[in-house]
């Protein structure tokens, strides 16, 4: 019978949101193998945080916890050495989790020293060994079927909803096995401040391009993304020429997002913006150029100049809003 | 100090996919270098060269997989600096993943190198595994998705800005490691080597090879290995099924006017 393993996240104030993704997969897996899921909680404080998502339960048969002050801050070394004894202890045939950037990290990691396959960025479970991951910037669904004692995968975020509930229950410590960091230390972790949602759950989000001409002309999306209540994005092409952070990437090398509302503003849809937006469930363009490709995966687009359109926007969604 | 740099032509990613009954067809594509090891390789040659001096603090060998009688892009990488090439000679599609990996660590080893430096993807499988498995494999710290890189020759260490979800951690790792790269690597301030001022911009991006570099590469050495010289086979745990075209979003619709706009969003999408 399979053993489905799915390592969650936590923060100071609990589970990490992003990680419920991946317990969804995670379920779906057992579904489809008739097995059961369990849930692993790492780090310094990770009996106290089991609880909460024990009470929780999510359909699991168990949550196990490894409590161990190496383990936090986050480095791949210890969690990779935590998540293989983990997998060894409770005879895991499957352990994965949401896509993030530290499930990146670590994951992988803990495959080589299993000497195991992992899919990578699964948007769909097609069998307990066959999954469907995007390739060459989302252009392409490939269904990889791969073979192993154990399967190691990570799910798109944004491809799986965040599972029910259901009964509690029991949270089993697992005793912490010898941790390496090889020496790597975590010297600062730098927050991005920002009152606004995060890209990767933000319901709205407004994305400018090169097209605006400069970061101080951001400025006018800004007001328009909050009075959406929403998170600013940009392409790449904004990022590299410095009118936006860097963390405010979205593309194949920036963050994957799939808000309802999108709102791409003078950005010409390259494929690598493309693969890190299209499944938004309302995509707006609106940029000047009607060659523009944005528009052929836009379902509103509007034919005009920024300059033009987006202070009539913000006016209109204000008084919508205050409605 | 020697670095090792992983790289990998990839069909054209510019270029239409060709989807054939169940596959891809690649066959008429152009294969490019992939664009985060451009990346891993001008960071590597940054870490090697004192700017205003012919110093050069480490070598730098650029590792590929692909067959022997294919290794242009290996030839443009020596072009563009690196010291010398080594060939794994097999087609690169017929391992997986996990094979991959274990070349390179085997690659390392033979070569006794100090530091492996790889782009955090290629642009057409998009895996973002192979840096990870390989500092698994050789038991180092691995420091992932690196934006800035600043190497303290004393202290044999690195320091590395990495960019997590949310924001940016740095992280410190004792050599010899495996650092994979993100796009602001390449950014003119972005590695600092400890020998070229600190206040040194480079150019942004990977540079260009010269035209004494393109005539200098025809000299540097190429060592080529087979699997079997390294032990390994080409691996079985993984099989494409099969590769499709996503499904497609409906059509959109051109509205003509902001008003027109809003009222869709409010009444048609219902998303306001």
């Amino acid at each position: 019978m399979s053993k489905v393993l799915v390592v969650l996240e936590t923060t100071a104030d609990g589970l990490r949101s992003q990680s419920l993704p991946g317990v969804t997969c995670g379920q779906e897996i057992a579904a489809k193998t008739g097995g059961e899921l369990h849930l692993l909680v790492l780090g310094a404080n990770a009996g106290t945080h089991a609880q909460a998502v024990a009470a929780a339960g999510y359909g699991a048969a168990a949550v196990h916890t490894i409590d161990a002050a190496a383990l936090d801050p986050f480095t791949a070394e210890a969690w990779a050495d935590a998540i293989v004894h983990a997998v060894k202890t409770l005879g895991a045939t499957h352990v994965g989790g949401t896509a993030t950037s530290s499930l990146r990290d670590a994951l992988p990691r803990a495959a080589a020293l299993l000497d195991a396959p992992l899919v990578a960025e699964v948007v769909e479970v097609k069998a307990g060994d066959t999954f469907s991951r995007p390739v060459s910037a989302g252009r392409a669904l490939l269904d990889l079927k791969v073979s192993g004692g154990v399967i190691l995968f990570t799910a798109r975020g944004t491809e799986f909803e965040a599972p029910a509930a259901g009964s509690a229950v029991s949270v089993s410590a697992i005793a912490a096995p010898a941790l390496d960091t090889r020496g790597a230390q975590v010297l600062s972790i730098e927050k991005t401040a920002s009152a606004r949602p995060a890209l990767t759950e933000a319901r709205v989000i407004v994305s400018g391009g090169r097209g605006m001409g400069s970061g101080d002309n951001f400025v006018h999306l800004e007001k328009l993304t909050d009075l959406l209540g929403g998170a600013l994005g940009a392409s790449r092409a904004a990022t590299d020429a410095g009118m936006v952070p860097a963390d405010l990437q979205i593309g194949q090398t920036g963050k994957v997002v799939a808000p309802d509302l999108y709102i791409a503003v003078a950005i010409s849809g390259a494929i690598q913006h493309l693969a890190g937006m299209k499944s938004s469930k309302v995509i707006v363009a609106i940029n000047k150029d009607e060659e523009a490709p944005i528009f052929q995966i836009a379902d509103y687009g509007l034919v005009a100049k920024w300059e033009d359109t987006i202070p009539r926007l913000s006016e209109l969604v204000a008084a919508h809003t205050s409605a | 100090m020697k670095i090792l740099v992983t790289v990998k032509r990839i069909p054209d990613p510019d270029e239409a996919l060709k989807f054939t009954g169940g596959g891809l067809d690649y066959s008429s594509h152009k294969r490019v270098p992939n664009a985060f090891d451009e990346y891993a390789v001008e960071t590597a040659l940054r870490l090697a060269e004192k700017v205003g001096t012919k110093d050069r603090q480490a070598e730098v060998i650029v590792l590929s997989i692909c067959p022997a009688g294919q290794r242009q892009h290996v030839t443009q990488f020596l072009a563009m600096g690196a010291d010398r090439g080594v060939v794994v000679d097999v087609d690169e599609d017929t391992l997986d993943t996990i094979a991959v990996s274990k070349a390179i660590a085997a690659v390392y080893k033979k070569e006794g190198a100090d530091l492996l430096i790889a782009g955090k993807l290629s642009q057409d499988n998009e895996g973002n595994q192979v840096a990870q498995r390989v500092a698994g494999l050789l038991g180092t710290p691995q420091a992932c998705f690196a934006a800035q890189l600043s190497w303290d020759q004393a202290g044999k260490s690195l320091t590395v800005s990495r960019e997590v979800d949310d924001g940016v951690e740095t992280k410190k790792v004792p050599l010899p490691a495996v650092v994979s790269v993100d796009l602001r690597i390449v950014l003119p301030k972005s590695v600092q080597n400890g020998a070229t001022s600190p206040d040194h911009a480079y150019q942004e991006g990977p540079r260009l090879a010269s035209l004494r570099g393109i005539t200098m590469a025809k000299r540097k050495k190429v060592a080529t290995y087979s699997l079997a010289d390294l032990g390994l086979d080409a691996g079985s745990s993984e099989q494409e099924v099969a590769v499709a075209a996503p499904p497609a979003r409906a059509a959109g619709q051109i509205v003509g006017s902001v008003d027109e706009l809003v009222e869709k969003l409010t009444k048609e999408a219902k998303v306001l």
